[in-house]
């Protein structure tokens, strides 16, 4: 028996079940054709689903797959049988929540794919090997943007901040100009 | 709605504008406002600027702040680079979603080129990072890289190290795990990792560590070793995770290395940090994983408290779990693991309650009283708004369900109200959980609420659904009617062939075991068959018709169907049609005149194998043909059911030789070999000789058949009855091996020895009792007569005597002179289960039903106090040495009763049926019921008799 948690994908399609971003941490699906029926029979069993805030569950071919849409984007996350859902949900949530946070509340495909570093790192920082690596959304985009600031020390609440300075400098700056 | 319309007034416009809108979207504002009817393009490019306002504002203002660099990096590209293709042309005939896709007409070729810019001397890090992610992106899209690019990919990467710009930094290390370089390039980066892993950034050390260990081998991973084990107990949890989880990774390829982490690895378990706990535990717990003991004691410690994080406390109730289960039920007194599962039900987090309700469920041996809390916390969960928890309460309990039903009952109501789920996964768990805890006042309620549901889920739940409903029919016989009708219903409805053959099942069993059923259900088949696609499902179909429906009140109603079949099929049907008319026209005199009719008209088919039957039993009806003289001859012929185990029929014919006599089919050993009794001989090196049978294990029988046939001694014994598997005199590994194999013929039985020894020649010598030995290199045979038919059991001492002589190595003769000697070998017994032969029945009611009543023996006997239920029955198994049929050998777990069904042939060719019915007390006292039904009447009193001494 299998007894540590493990994730065996994290799959980010579009509204056509084409791959924005995939992950598999399993060799449950060792080729390419496998992965790509997989992910094909997923998102056929799932579309009838209407997925929204809430994660939405379904169980088929010995997986468990754990889901929800944002937009024209569909978060997938598998793990197997015998595992504990909610384990996995946790980590479909930490996974939307940090994506959330990554693309500023413009979650959809063309900023995603436009942002494609950040999804790529985001899965690196969510999983490891299928086991959990972290589950909190805020602290999953904080390890991704860390990396992105110059000194890895500016959090996503203190850019906000310096943001809304540099638009009051700006805006003072006009002010002085006129 | 709004949205609808407009897309069925523009159907092929809208999507092109509008695709990236899901039509169950009415929550956004913003994309509602700017529906106006197919804009021309420029309007569009002015919506998706509009669209993406703020975030090209937000992200391209301050330049000034070093934090943001990263999000101008992109931002301002993307739209900029789409600008232009945008509004020249290209509009109409390519994809929405390529259309603004960053990736649009992305080309291997074309990145690798670009991926030269890594070896720039002034390394412009925005620019190496978008290679990057083209790079990355192709592989995600399933491109892959050719040894050759891959290797040059890599050592431009490499380069890469040299600048400063963290960004950058976690692309490669992103890009380096994606490539996965082979051992020699993995040094060029070692270094440089090495480097990183030390950095005073959290964040490189971290990385560093997850790349190094996913590349390297176990000779640089003991270079390395001292700072992982430094990192495991680092105080930032990045880094000390990091760590722990490439400990879980090298554990599968250097276990002996991270064994020695042990002391970190238990020093982190005690962190603050909810993951580093989590990833310490798992990996201590991998480490130990094969000392018990140690498990135990991990458990014992931690249970007491500490482990704060859910996911950790998950992984602890899978180890207490697992600890119990290898402890083995504890009764009565102390119970700390199981007090501490029930503790972890009122935990905070939901994925440890849902953890722990179902370890309780999962317990071997639970009692209703320990499930009730259990089931109390996962009844709260099926009324929860979160379809995940819902699904994984319904799950459990279905489960539960099957082993205690009773347990369940109390949630039917929340259980009904799921039926309606959206979700259909959990709608279908609810109904079988239903159909499992069920009684029968509420299956018409049900039956009215699964017709609806029926008809939108998926084929895999139809069949759950349908098992499920099979299995309350047989529980609820007098409901058959309604049940019935709902299987028939859904038969000729749409479905997949593992569905169908599912309803198929079902009903042939209730007509079985139903026989008010039967009609109607046999009615249901001939329906189905007349529009059926699947040539397995109609020739079973076909078979079961031509054995029941000759039974039925007006068997004339179904050769309409049947006969159908032979104008309309394909040739295996027709012929399967053809049987199925002959079996009609052997049972109903009244119909075989019209049957002759039918069967003459299938000479003409075109193909040969219907031609064949219809000939065949065109002969056998009329009474012309050689395989019997009188009527019961011609019915076993056409409905005698195969009593011949394939396996040796298959073994059988490919030993034949050809030759002047014909395969004989009486020959065929009848007795079903189990195959791991057949892998314990295979594995038995001891046996030499000539009967020691290396190959497949159904031929021993026949060999030792020729074995014992070529004695001449032996030749007026008649035919071998049973061979028993061999049994060892001497315990293994002992100077001397003998084994015995017992030969039971009907008046004689041949005990057959078997011995080695190393390398020195040996003489077996054997004490003859009342008759002659026979002496063989390192064989020998004893027969003992007895009385004709009776099975007489005794038990024989066993002494080897023999002379040990000395071998001249030079000439390999054995000098004259020896040595005698003595060798004590354990006694051997005949018992009753050598006189009984394993053969099973396919249908065991029906022959049961067969067989004389009066020759039914029944008596009740108590077998005392046992340790199980299981061990009871496999107990009485072997004294009787029958074989179980339909898998009534197996006891489920918790069940306070048992009835097993065995079959078997006794010495003299006498069938035997056996019907054993168990129970169990409280204090585990063992009552059984023993019917027998046999041949003989003296056989079944003989049967009792067995276990009576037995």
């Amino acid at each position: 028996m299998e007894t540590c948690p493990k994730v065996k994908n994290i799959l980010l399609l579009d509204s056509e079940g084409k791959r924005v971003a995939v992950k598999y941490y399993s060799d449950d699906w060792p080729t390419l054709s496998a992965k790509l029926a997989f992910e094909k029979s997923v998102f056929a069993k799932t579309q009838k689903a209407n997925a929204g805030t809430e994660a939405e569950i379904v169980m088929f071919d010995g997986q468990i797959v754990v889901y929800k849409f944002i937009q024209d984007l569909h978060f997938f996350v598998t793990g197997g049988e015998e595992d504990n859902e909610l384990i996995l949900a946790s980590v479909l949530q930490g996974f939307s929540d940090a994506i959330d946070l990554l693309l500023r509340n413009i979650v959809d495909k063309r900023t995603a794919l436009e942002n494609l570093d950040l999804i790529l790192l985001c899965l690196d920082e969510i999983v490891d090997g299928g086991i959990v690596l972290e589950t909190e959304g805020s602290v999953i985009a904080e390890k991704v943007s860390s990396a992105h600031g110059m000194d890895g020390a500016t959090s996503l609440a203190e850019q906000t901040l310096v943001q809304a300075l540099t638009t009051a400098r700006e805006h003072l700056a006009k002010s002085l100009l006129m | 709605l709004n949205c609808i319309r407009r897309k069925e007034n523009a159907p092929q416009r809208l999507p092109f504008f509008f695709p990236s809108q899901p039509d169950s979207d009415p929550c956004c504002p913003l994309r509602h406002s700017c529906k106006p009817p197919p804009p021309p393009v420029p309007s569009l490019r002015i919506q998706r600027g509009h669209r993406h306002h703020p975030r090209v504002d937000a992200a391209a203002a301050p330049a000034c702040s070093p934090a943001l660099s990263s999000r101008v990096r992109v931002a301002p590209t993307a739209p900029a680079a789409m600008a232009q293709p945008l509004v020249v042309k290209k509009d109409d005939d390519l994809d929405e979603e390529e259309y603004y896709s960053p990736f649009l007409g992305i080309e291997k070729g074309a990145v690798l080129q670009e991926a030269r810019c890594f070896h720039d001397p002034q390394l412009d890090a925005r620019r190496c990072c978008q290679v990057i992610t083209k790079l990355l992106y192709l592989l995600n899209q399933g491109d892959t890289f050719t040894k050759v690019e891959a290797t040059e990919v890599f050592f431009a990467t490499t380069k890469l190290f040299q600048s400063k710009d963290a960004g950058l930094r976690r692309m490669v290390y992103l890009m380096i795990k994606e490539l996965s370089p082979s051992a020699d390039e993995v040094i060029i980066v070692t270094s440089s990792l090495m480097k990183d892993m030390n950095s005073k950034t959290d964040m490189y050390r971290a990385n560093a560590i997850r790349v190094l260990c996913r590349i390297i081998d176990s000779t640089l991973l003991t270079q390395i070793e001292r700072y992982l084990k430094q990192a495991i107990v680092d105080k930032n949890p990045v880094v000390a995770s990091a760590a722990l989880v490439s400990g879980i990774y090298l554990l599968q390829t250097s276990p002996e290395v991270v064994k020695r982490w042990s002391n970190e690895v238990q020093e982190a378990v005690q962190s603050r940090s909810a993951l580093v706990q989590f990833h310490a535990l798992a990996l201590l717990h991998q480490i130990r994983q094969n000392d018990r003991l140690a498990v135990s004691k991990l458990v014992t410690s931690l249970t007491r408290g500490s482990v704060r994080s859910p996911l950790a406390q998950c992984l602890l109730i899978r180890y207490t779990s697992q600890v119990i289960r290898e402890s083995g039920v504890s009764q009565g007194g102390d119970r700390p693991f199981f007090d501490f599962l029930e503790s972890c039900l009122r935990n905070k987090a939901e994925m440890v309650i849902l953890e722990a309700a179902r370890a309780i469920t999962e317990l071997n041996g639970v009692t209703s009283r320990e499930l009730t809390p259990a089931i109390t916390v996962l009844q709260l969960f099926l009324s929860s708004s979160k379809p995940v928890l819902r699904f994984a309460a319904v799950r459990t309990l279905n489960k539960v369900a099957s082993t205690h039903p009773l347990a369940v009952t109390n949630c039917n109501i929340d259980m009904e109200s799921l039926i309606s789920d959206q979700n259909r996964s959990i709608a279908t768990l609810a109904i079988t959980t239903l159909l499992k805890t069920g009684n029968e006042s509420s299956v018409d309620r049900l039956m009215k609420q699964m017709t609806n549901f029926m008809s939108d889920i998926a084929d895999e739940f139809k069949i759950v659904v349908v098992e499920a409903i099979r299995s309350l029919c047989l529980k609820f016989p007098l409901k058959y009617r309604s049940l019935m009708n709902f299987l028939s219903n859904i038969l000729r409805e749409e479905g997949g062939f593992e569905y169908k053959k599912a309803i198929v099942d079902s009903i042939i069993i209730l007509i079985r075991d139903i026989p008010d059923a039967k009609e109607s259900g046999l009615f249901h088949l001939c329906e189905f068959i007349e529009d059926c696609e699947f040539t397995y499902l109609s020739t079973q179909i076909l078979h079961f018709l031509g054995n029941e429906g000759p039974k039925t009140s007006d068997p004339s109603k179904y050769i309409r169907y049947i006969y159908n079949r032979v104008i309309l099929e394909n040739a295996t049907v027709r012929a399967s049609a053809v049987s199925t008319l002959a079996k009609f026209g052997a049972l109903v005199d009244s119909l075989k005149p019209r049957i002759f009719v039918l069967l003459r008209r299938c000479l003409f088919d075109g193909d040969d194998e219907v031609r064949d039957r219809a000939t065949l039993y065109l002969k056998l009806l009329g009474g012309e043909a050689t395989v019997g003289e009188t009527e019961k001859d011609v019915n076993d012929f056409l409905f005698g059911a195969l009593d011949i185990p394939l396996v040796n029929l298959e073994t059988s014919l490919r030993n034949y030789e050809p030759s002047e006599a014909p395969f004989d089919i009486s020959s065929v050993p009848k007795e079903t070999k189990s195959q791991p009794i057949a892998e314990k001989k295979a594995t038995g090196k001891k046996a030499t000789g000539p009967s020691a049978v290396s190959g497949p294990i159904p031929s021993v029988d026949a060999s030792y058949e020729k074995l014992l046939s070529s004695i001449p001694e032996f030749a007026d014994f008649g035919k071998l009855f049973k061979s028993s598997a061999p049994v060892e005199l001497t315990e293994a590994e002992t100077e001397y091996s003998v084994n015995v194999v017992k030969h039971i013929y009907d008046g004689h039985v041949v005990v057959h020895v078997d011995a080695s020894e190393a390398d020195e020649f040996l003489e077996v010598m054997s004490k003859p009792l009342r008759s002659l030995p026979c002496d063989a290199p390192g064989q020998t045979f004893v027969a003992f007569e007895k009385p004709e038919g009776v099975p007489a059991t005794g038990k024989f001492s066993n002494t080897l005597r023999f002379i040990v002589k000395e071998v001249d190595p030079s000439t390999g003769e054995a000098e004259d002179d020896g040595v005698d000697d003595e060798y004590q070998l354990e006694d051997l017994e005949i018992v009753s289960a050598d006189y009984m032969l394993k053969v099973g029945v396919s249908n065991f009611r029906n022959a049961w039903e067969s067989m004389d009543p009066e020759s039914e023996r029944v008596d009740e006997y108590g077998l005392g106090v046992r340790e199980s239920l299981a061990e009871a029955v496999s107990a009485v198994i072997s004294i009787l040495g029958m074989q179980p049929c339909e898998g009534t050998d197996v006891v489920p777990s918790n069940s306070r009763s048992h009835t097993c069904l065995l079959s078997g042939v006794f010495i003299g060719n006498v069938k035997v049926l056996v019907r054993l019915s168990f129970g169990i007390s409280a204090p585990k006292e063992v009552a059984m019921k023993l019917a027998v039904r046999s041949d003989d009447p003296e056989i079944s009193d003989k049967i009792h008799e067995i276990v009576a001494n037995g």
